[in-house]
């Protein structure tokens, strides 16, 4: 029955096409396997494009005294020590040569004095690390990677949707999609599937992510029996616009910090002097978000609910240089001209650091064959990620995804794909189209977006988030019910219901691991539980599908070998 | 609340008409922000291709009151309010449904290029004066609305012998590249049909990153095409002085 379909065979079928999933196609390839690629948008489109600030990287061309410990020991301090303390190596040790490989593929990044890549400071980074093109460093990515994908010949099927994973017993044995364009559904036969999908920011309201970022890879990789980790730990960015209206949620690079700019209140205060005095600006994200947070909240505000974010005492020229795509957001969306004058920012939802729980060398997830990086994976970032810290995990871990999949392909025969499992997928993803007269996923993700800003939002408590449990399920309810306009052609109202699904199983994962840890710690700020909790520290939430409900453990952090410890003591 | 009467096209491949929709208005909001409350209320089926919405992916481009813009970037408070606003897709490429354009020969464009290769034996240290003028190419968004007003592609659909502006730039990131060690200047000439384009700088006029397309890409590329293929004595001078025409 499976002949109904078009089908593709690839050893490595890499689904998600930003840093992370074209760097794991990238190495793949190298290994002389097949490689596919099947992303939502067009290539070129994916949400890496509107990383503005960098990657963190230990090259030391800026800072001399720089180093991969220092980097660590960085990454480890911004997670609050409840980083896979292996991932946090690798990435420290590995990220330079990542950005010089860029630059071998055509990447071209500011330089120094002396002709090298320039880096920049940001928040949390104890040297200037941030390895840069402007404020558009995640353009550059894309296209690099891109290119190079293209030449090395891996095959791309652009806004192509996965709905489900398929499994050969316990192993990973593709996915079925369907074509955006039409609507027509497509098998994917793969040894060894990655999932590069990246995050989950679309189920708030206020956010700087986009149309994509619905959880899709975390769900399908929870639905086929791998375990998330770490899901109560969603990244608000500090400096999101707030005025007007519709912009409302768009970044304002860190950047503009890095690069000297100054966050005032309503009166002109300088309050970083009372929540950081020694970070300022540049404390980590976490910190940042809370004090502009509280700032509004006891009435200091800007006139828009905001904090002022001030760049212009830097000369013209050097602002709209080093920050040329925020001149023109400012000027062009909000008539604002950030060499003159104030932004106005607030916090906005920006990162998962929780997501498919891996092995730290190999990016495997609990199911064989599947793998997973970037963004949808977790890990490196502990409690708080750094800024600069993604891109680089991106390359990374994207390609140590890439080679292990590439590995496993190499070992095992192909996989053998399940009609029954394929129907049932199949049906599941056309049951909106069967309803007449309910309501428009729409109606509900708009819902979903009030439940999470507010309930499980920067700051938490255990009736809020006890009450968004409840609401979640309401949802369940009223997505089952919904139904959806028109034919199967390009319909984003069915596109949405479907990602409406994935949507509601990550904040239920978000819901019920930010319920259970009572304290605070990096992004998860529980007000009824204010401190740090050493307890908590050595434990991850993780979350799994256990028959229909959604079961949730606690696994003891690991052990950090003595070397590492000792590289954390050091004060620096 | 103040109301905008937007006219979208609805349709596909096999034809379409345009349709009205009421939409309120919010201060500072773009005619992308309008296309979503349709899709959020009035017609969830309308399709749109979209991204960040912040003007870094240049997914949604369409043709606004007949000019081709970014609708991220394309403010309401910019147009005429007294009639309607006409939201039409890109018109040099097949439409696939209403706003949603089949760009995939861009793609195929693409692939003719030889990527960067560096020169062998090449030091990887270069300067940011070496970099400013690729820099401005990479820029680039792939909004492709250089390809869709470039009259070339737009009125005489010479879409297999021209490659259009948008690949002259990325071609000219290339080229000049500090580290690039290849040649395109054959494929520009005879497979990119470079000759075709008379400067008319539609191109530039169009371009949200305010790429020099026209000055900063073609004119150079162009140049460097006629060096090449139609100047010997040029080509001979630069044999002995080792200049290298960049």
């Amino acid at each position: 029955m499976t002949d109904r379909f078009e089908t593709h065979e690839q050893d490595v079928l890499v689904i998600g096409a930003g840093g992370a999933g074209l760097r794991a196609a990238i190495e793949a390839l190298a290994q002389g396997v097949s490689v596919g690629v099947v992303c939502k948008s067009l290539l070129g489109k994916a949400h890496t494009v509107m990383a503005e600030g960098g990657i963190a990287a230990a090259m030391a061309n800026v800072d001399s005294a720089d180093d991969w410990r220092t980097h660590f020991r960085d990454t480890m301090r911004g997670g609050k020590f409840l980083n896979n303390w292996r991932m946090a190596q690798l990435h420290a040790q590995e990220a330079p040569d990542r950005v010089r490989e860029l630059e071998q593929w055509g990447a071209l990044f500011d330089r120094t004095q002396d002709g090298q890549i320039l880096q920049r400071a940001f928040g949390g980074h104890t040297f200037k690390r941030l390895c840069h093109v402007g404020d558009r460093t995640g353009l550059e990515m894309i296209r690099t990677l891109q290119d190079r994908g293209v030449q090395q010949g891996f095959d791309v099927y652009m806004e192509c949707t996965v709905v489900a994973l398929l499994k050969d017993g316990a192993r990973c044995a593709g996915a079925l999609a369907y074509w955006r364009e039409q609507g027509r559904f497509v098998l994917f036969k793969a040894k060894s599937v990655v999932i590069a999908t990246g995050g989950i920011g679309k189920a708030w309201r206020i956010t700087s992510n986009s149309w994509e970022y619905t959880g899709d890879g975390m769900a399908l990789a929870y639905k086929a029996g791998a375990e998330l980790m770490d899901m109560e730990f969603v990244q608000f960015h500090p400096t999101g616009m707030v005025w007007p209206p519709g912009v409302q949620g768009l970044l304002v690079t860190e950047a503009v910090r890095g690069e000297g700019g100054i966050l005032r209140n309503k009166s002109g205060e300088r309050f970083m002097e009372r929540y950081d005095p020694k970070r300022l600006e540049l404390s980590t994200r976490d910190v940042v978000a809370r004090s502009i947070y509280t700032e509004v909240r006891e009435g200091r505000g800007t006139e828009h609910g905001g904090a002022y974010l001030d760049i212009s005492h830097k000369p013209a020229e050097y602002v709209k240089r080093k920050l040329p795509s925020m001149y023109h957001q400012f000027k062009e969306l909000a008539d604002v001209d950030i060499t003159k004058g104030p932004m106005e920012v607030g916090p906005t939802c920006h990162y998962m650091m929780g997501g498919i729980r891996v092995e730290a060398e190999t990016a495997q997830t609990t199911v064989p064959g599947l793998f997973a990086a970037g963004e949808a994976a977790a890990g490196l970032h502990g409690a708080n990620r750094l800024g600069g810290n993604s891109l680089s995990d991106l390359l990374v871990f994207g390609r140590r995804a890439g080679l292990s999949a590439a590995k496993h392909a190499k070992e095992v025969s192909a996989p053998t794909l399940d009609p029954v499992q394929i129907e049932q997928a199949e049906q599941e993803a056309l049951v909106p189209f069967q309803r007449q007269t309910g309501e428009s996923p729409y109606a509900i993700h708009r819902d979903l977006q009030e439940v999470m800003q507010n309930l499980v939002g920067i700051y938490r408590n255990r009736e809020d988030v006890q009450r968004a449990l409840g609401e979640l399920e309401k949802f369940k309810q009223r997505l089952a019910a919904a139904s959806v306009e028109g034919t199967r052609m390009f319909n984003p109202g069915w596109h949405l219901a479907l990602e409406m699904k994935a949507m509601l199983t990550v904040s239920e994962a978000v819901a019920r691991s930010a319920l259970v840890r009572e304290e605070s710690r990096g992004a998860h700020s529980r007000i009824d539980f204010p401190e740090l909790d050493p307890v908590w520290g050595a434990k991850n939430n993780i979350i799994w599908k256990d028959g229909d409900s959604m079961a949730l453990r606690q696994n003891p952090t690991s052990e950090l070998p003595a070397e590492l410890r000792q590289i954390l003591a050091e004060d620096k | 609340m103040a109301e905008a009467t937007m006219q979208i096209f609805r349709g596909s491949s096999e034809g379409g008409k345009p349709v009205e929709y009421k939409v309120p208005i919010a201060p500072g909001m773009v005619v992308l922000d309008a296309l979503h409350y349709i899709q959020g209320h009035l017609a969830p089926d309308l399709a749109v291709r979209w991204n960040c919405k912040a003007g870094k992916c240049g997914s949604c481009s369409a043709e606004v009151n007949g000019r081709p813009r970014l609708t991220c970037k394309t403010r309401i408070d910019s147009l005429p309010l007294d009639k309607p606003i006409v939201v039409n897709p890109m018109k040099s490429f097949p439409v696939v449904k209403d706003l949603v354009t089949d760009v995939s020969w861009n793609y195929r464009v693409n692939k003719k290029i030889p990527a960067f290769q560096p020169r062998p034996g090449a030091k990887w240290k270069f300067f940011q004066e070496d970099v400013d003028r690729p820099q401005e190419f990479r820029k680039c968004i792939e909004c492709f609305l250089c390809q869709n007003v470039c009259h070339v592609l737009r009125d005489h659909d010479k879409k297999e012998q021209f490659g259009g502006p948008r690949f002259f730039v990325r071609i000219a990131g290339l080229e000049m590249h500090p580290m690039d060690g290849v040649s395109r200047i054959k494929l520009l000439r005879d497979e990119m049909g470079l000759g075709l384009c008379n400067i008319t700088k539609c191109c530039t006029e169009v371009c949200p990153e305010e790429i020099h397309i026209t000055d900063n890409a073609i004119i150079p590329l162009k140049e460097r095409v006629v060096d090449q293929f139609y100047d010997p004595l040029v080509w001979i001078a630069r044999k002995f002085t080792g200049a290298t025409g960049r």
